[in-house]
Order: C-alpha cells, then structure tokens, then sequence
C-alpha cells in the first residue's frame, strides 16, 4: 500500500510542474489562438537563466529567481514582437511552423552560449526528504511542487481578477469586441506572451533543480502536450487537471507496469490515457467545443 | 462635434462602398444615419472608428474630424481614449465574462476607480435587470439584457460620441421601444452625443434631431427630424405610409411605379 501511495504522491507532485508549463501553453493560446511548440525551450532557456545568475554571477538565489521571471519575460516578449505580430492573420499551419523553428533556434543559441554539457544546480533546498506518514517524497519534488502550485495560483487569481487578465479574457472571447473597448489587442498578445514565457521558465527551473540542466531539457515539452490536449487548450482549470493525470499516470506506469514491458513505459502511458479520453471528450476535459484544425 | 467629410471607402483594393458620404455630428445631439441593408451604414460607422483597416478597408479620400481633430491613421483603441465609442452590431459582448467583468471591460480606459463604482449603479439605474445578474455570465443573459450591457459597457466609458450601430436588431418590438427610450434619457442626462445607425426609420426618427439616409453609398436626403417625418419619399419608402397618410396597402400592386424622387 505504501508503494502505490508514494507512487501517488509523487505523481502529484511532478503533476504540479506539469500544470505549471501546461499553464504556459494555455496562457498564450488563450489570448492568441496560437500553440507555442516552442514551449519547452522558453523551459530551458528559463533554467538556463537561472543558473546564468546563481552560478556564474554568484548571486543569491531569490534575487536570480525574480531575475529569472524578468529575463523570460523579456524573451517572451521579445519573440511576440520581432516574430509572431509579423505573423498576424498567417494560416495556423505557417505559425506552427514559425514557432518550431523558433524552437530549434533557441536550442542551437542555447548550446553556443552554455555548450551542451550537464549542469546542475547548487543544492537550493534541505537535502532530507519530505515524510508523511509512510510516504516519503524527494524534497526537491516536494518545494517544486510548492512553488509550482504558488505560480500556478497566481496566474489563475491574476487571470480572474487583475485589470489585465480581464482584459485579457476579454481579448480572447472577442478580439474585435476588445479593440471598441478601448483595450490594446496586441499589448495583450504581448502581455500573454511574455506570462506564458514566465510559466515555462519557473516549470524550466523546477524540472532543471531535480535532474539538472542540458541544451534538450526542453524535450519535456513533449511530455505537456498530453497534459495541455487533455485538460483543454484553453482552460487554466484543465492544465491543472490534466498535469495531475498525466503526473500519476506516469508514476503509476512507472512503478506498476515497469517489470512487464519493455521500453520507457513510463513516457507511453500518458500518451495512451490521452487518446482514450480524446475518443470521449474529443475536445479535452474542458476545452470550448471549436474546431481548430492543424 | 463629428464631421465626416467626402469620404470614400474601398474594400480590399477593389469594391468601392462609400462614395463621398458627408455628415455632420452636433454636440449634444442625436443624428440617425438611416437605410437599407448594405446602403453603407455600417462601414460609415467603422471608418469613423478605426475598424476599417482590420477588415482590410480603406478610406482612399476625404476626411473624418472629431473635435476638431483629424482622425486619420488611429487605431481603435486610441479612439477611444478620445473619447469616441462605438456599440458594435449585434451587441459583441463578452460571452464568457460575467456582466460585472463586461462593465469593468468598458471602463477599461479610466483611471478614477470610484467614480467607476458610481458610473456603474447609475447603469443599474437606466437597466435595473442588470443588477439582478450582476455575477452572471453575460453569454446567459437574453437578447434585450445584453444589449442593455453593451449600451451599459459604452456609458462606463464616458464618451463624448456614442455610436450605436443597430440596438434593435432583433429585438422585441416592446424591448426595442424602451431601450430607444433610455438611449433618449442618456443624451439628455449625461449629456452624451450619439449617432444612431438604424434600419428602423420610425424608431429612430422618434428620438432623433436630425437625420440623414443613405441609399448605395451616398447620403439621398437629409434634414431635420420634421422634415423627414413629412416627406412623401421617406413616409412611403421608410415609414411604410401610404399616400394618403393612412397605412399602405399592398393591394394596390402599382406601389412601384412610383419612383423615389432622389434617383431621378
């Protein structure tokens, strides 16, 4: 019993990370309809950044850490108005494309700056595990899980109740409707950008703190897709969802089905429950019921 | 206040829709720009406020000034900063964002949190229904409540210049009154200039001072309200009188031979 709880909790805990970068793709889909396959390198770069300025520069960790919030939102920013507002009424397909490249741009620059050796982060936590009860959990997993959960909270409560987030909500029910408004559509496309980038650069952080960093971090990315199709592209209650799913999933794939088939289970099995559940709710968990074509 | 001068518009490169149309906007006033479907009504109203661009149209000559200020080359956004507004066809609320949101969207461009506050029960005032599902989503509410929120999300702006393109359309009858009723009220109390785009003539001559009709592209006849109610053209083409003053039958098949004076 203890194993399968401990399976659980652990799954719990990496499911939050997952919400948070899901968070990242949902953010910028939301406002600009666009699906930023270049998530998962906004996640390296991110981590990337914060090990730039703990362990290169010297610098305490919090401070890096705001430093890092600033510099992926810069990014984000930077990417939206040098590439995508060019982009602007292009067919999906083009965008998709614009945005894989951007990916493997980003990879490429990320190996001329900080060569493609492993990295890894000076211990940031308490080295002792976390235990509850019977269950012990890696306290690196443990405070990721926290301050993913934080971010998470305060993007959902910002989206609800900050001037911006309306008017960002506002831009994606009715991007016309927002302009006689009054409010800036493309302000809040770059607004979504640079908070997506945000997301994805603390999940980056996270996920970089737990099994350090290299170039192809960014190959997590994979791993949200499941998560963001399955909880709805457009929903910041479905991300969470979904990163739960998919983090237990995983763990429970790992630890049950691990002895019997051969191969990365572990990486399957999300994929598996993400096809059954799109044959039922082809529009994910609580997606808007529209269709996009790819 | 608003002056629309000689403007031509052209839809992507080719369809010439707007062919030298000028009005005239007085301060404090209500104008009615009236006609039939695709006279023009609506593209009038989205040159003046800057949505032409984004449906790939173009004012290619004339000019549009609003206090005194061209308006050439601004985007909406910034329009409404200057104090212009424009209801949208068909109401374009916020369907997924509750009926306090929607308000709070159309104070968007204010600063003065409390007198938002004030600005809000004083819409609660003119559309009392909309206290009631004050937490609700506005994708909920009927065809007559949004267009109230559409009307309410304009006034929170505090403009100058309100323009409404069609608040009737498909409405009730009754709705529609009383909706032409407050429309009334807010130019009188707040003191809000409006142009008003409509395709029901009586309606809005009824609350008008001056009105102007377009048929393909160009403005046919205008003038004071009076002025129109009386004329013979307006009354048997708009008003649905027959000659006689009465109500016109439509036994009397040779309607069309008579033509519209303008054409001609």
């Amino acid at each position: 019993m203890w194993f399968f709880l401990e399976l659980i909790a652990n799954g719990i805990a990496v499911g939050g990370v997952y919400a948070l970068i899901a968070l990242g793709f949902v953010l910028i889909y939301k406002a600009t309809s666009i699906i930023n396959f270049a998530t998962g390198e906004f996640m390296m770069i991110g981590a990337y950044f914060f090990y730039t300025f703990m362990v290169m520069l010297g610098l305490p960790a919090i401070p890096s850490f705001l430093l890092v919030m600033l510099g992926s939102a810069a990014l984000g920013f930077a990417v939206e108005r040098a590439i995508l507002r060019h982009m602007l009424g292009q067919p999906t397909i083009s965008i998709v494309m614009v945005t894989i490249g951007l990916s493997s741009i980003l990879l490429g620059l990320a190996e001329l700056i900080w060569t493609s050796d492993f990295k890894n982060f000076p211990p940031l936590f308490p080295r002792a595990p976390i235990i509850m009860g019977e269950v012990v959990i890696r306290s690196n997993f443990f405070w990721g899980f926290v301050i993913a959960m934080a971010a998470v909270v305060v993007f959902a409560l910002l989206f609800k109740y900050a001037k911006v987030g309306v008017a960002m909500r506002a831009t994606a029910n009715d991007q016309m409707s927002a302009f006689s408004m009054g409010i800036n559509v493309r302000t809040m496309f770059t607004v979504a950008w640079s908070m997506g980038a945000i997301a994805a650069a603390l999940g980056g952080l996270i996920i970089g703190n737990i099994g350090g960093i290299q170039p192809t971090l960014g190959m997590v990315g994979l791993t949200i897709f499941p998560v963001v199709i399955l909880g709805g592209l457009d929903s910041i209650a479905g991300a969470v969802v979904g990163g739960f799913i998919v983090g237990i999933v995983e763990n429970l794939a790992g630890g049950y089905l691990h002895e019997y088939v051969p191969g990365d289970v572990k990486e399957l099995a999300p994929f598996v429950v993400l096809v059954l559940i799109l044959l039922i709710k082809p529009y994910g968990l609580f997606g808007k019921e529209e269709i996009e074509r790819l | 206040m608003l002056s629309v001068n000689n403007i031509e518009v052209v839809y992507n490169h080719v369809v010439l829709v707007l062919k030298g149309l000028s009005l005239k906007v007085p301060e404090g006033s209500i104008v009615a720009l009236l006609g039939s479907n695709g006279a023009g009504k609506s593209t009038t109203l989205k040159a003046i406020s800057g949505f032409l661009p984004l449906e790939d149209g173009e004012i290619t000559d004339g000019w549009i000034e609003f206090a005194g200020e061209d308006l050439a080359g601004l985007a909406p956004h910034q329009l409404v900063r200057k104090g212009l507004f424009q209801v949208m066809e068909g109401r374009r609320i916020f369907e997924d964002l509750t009926v306090e949101e929607n308000l709070s969207c159309g104070a968007y461009t204010r600063r003065d949190r409390g007198e938002v506050k004030a600005d809000m029960d004083k819409c609660f005032s003119y559309f009392p229904a909309l206290k009631d599902r004050y937490k609700s989503l506005a994708g909920y509410l009927s065809g007559g409540e949004q267009q109230m929120l559409a009307i309410s999300r304009a006034l929170l702006a505090r403009p100058k210049l309100m323009m409404l393109d069609e608040p009737s359309l498909g409405l009730a009858p009754l709705l529609v009154e009383e909706i032409f009723e407050i429309i009334g009220q807010i130019n009188r109390q707040e003191g809000v200039t409006i142009l008003l785009v409509e395709q029901n003539a009586q309606i809005a001559l009824s609350v008008s001072s001056y009105g102007y009709i377009m048929e393909n592209g160009r403005v046919v006849l205008d003038g004071p309200v009076e002025r129109l109610l009386n004329d013979q053209d307006v009354q048997e083409f708009y008003l649905g009188l027959g000659q006689g003053g009465g109500r016109k039958s439509y036994r009397e098949v040779k309607h069309y031979k008579r033509r519209k004076r303008w054409l001609s």
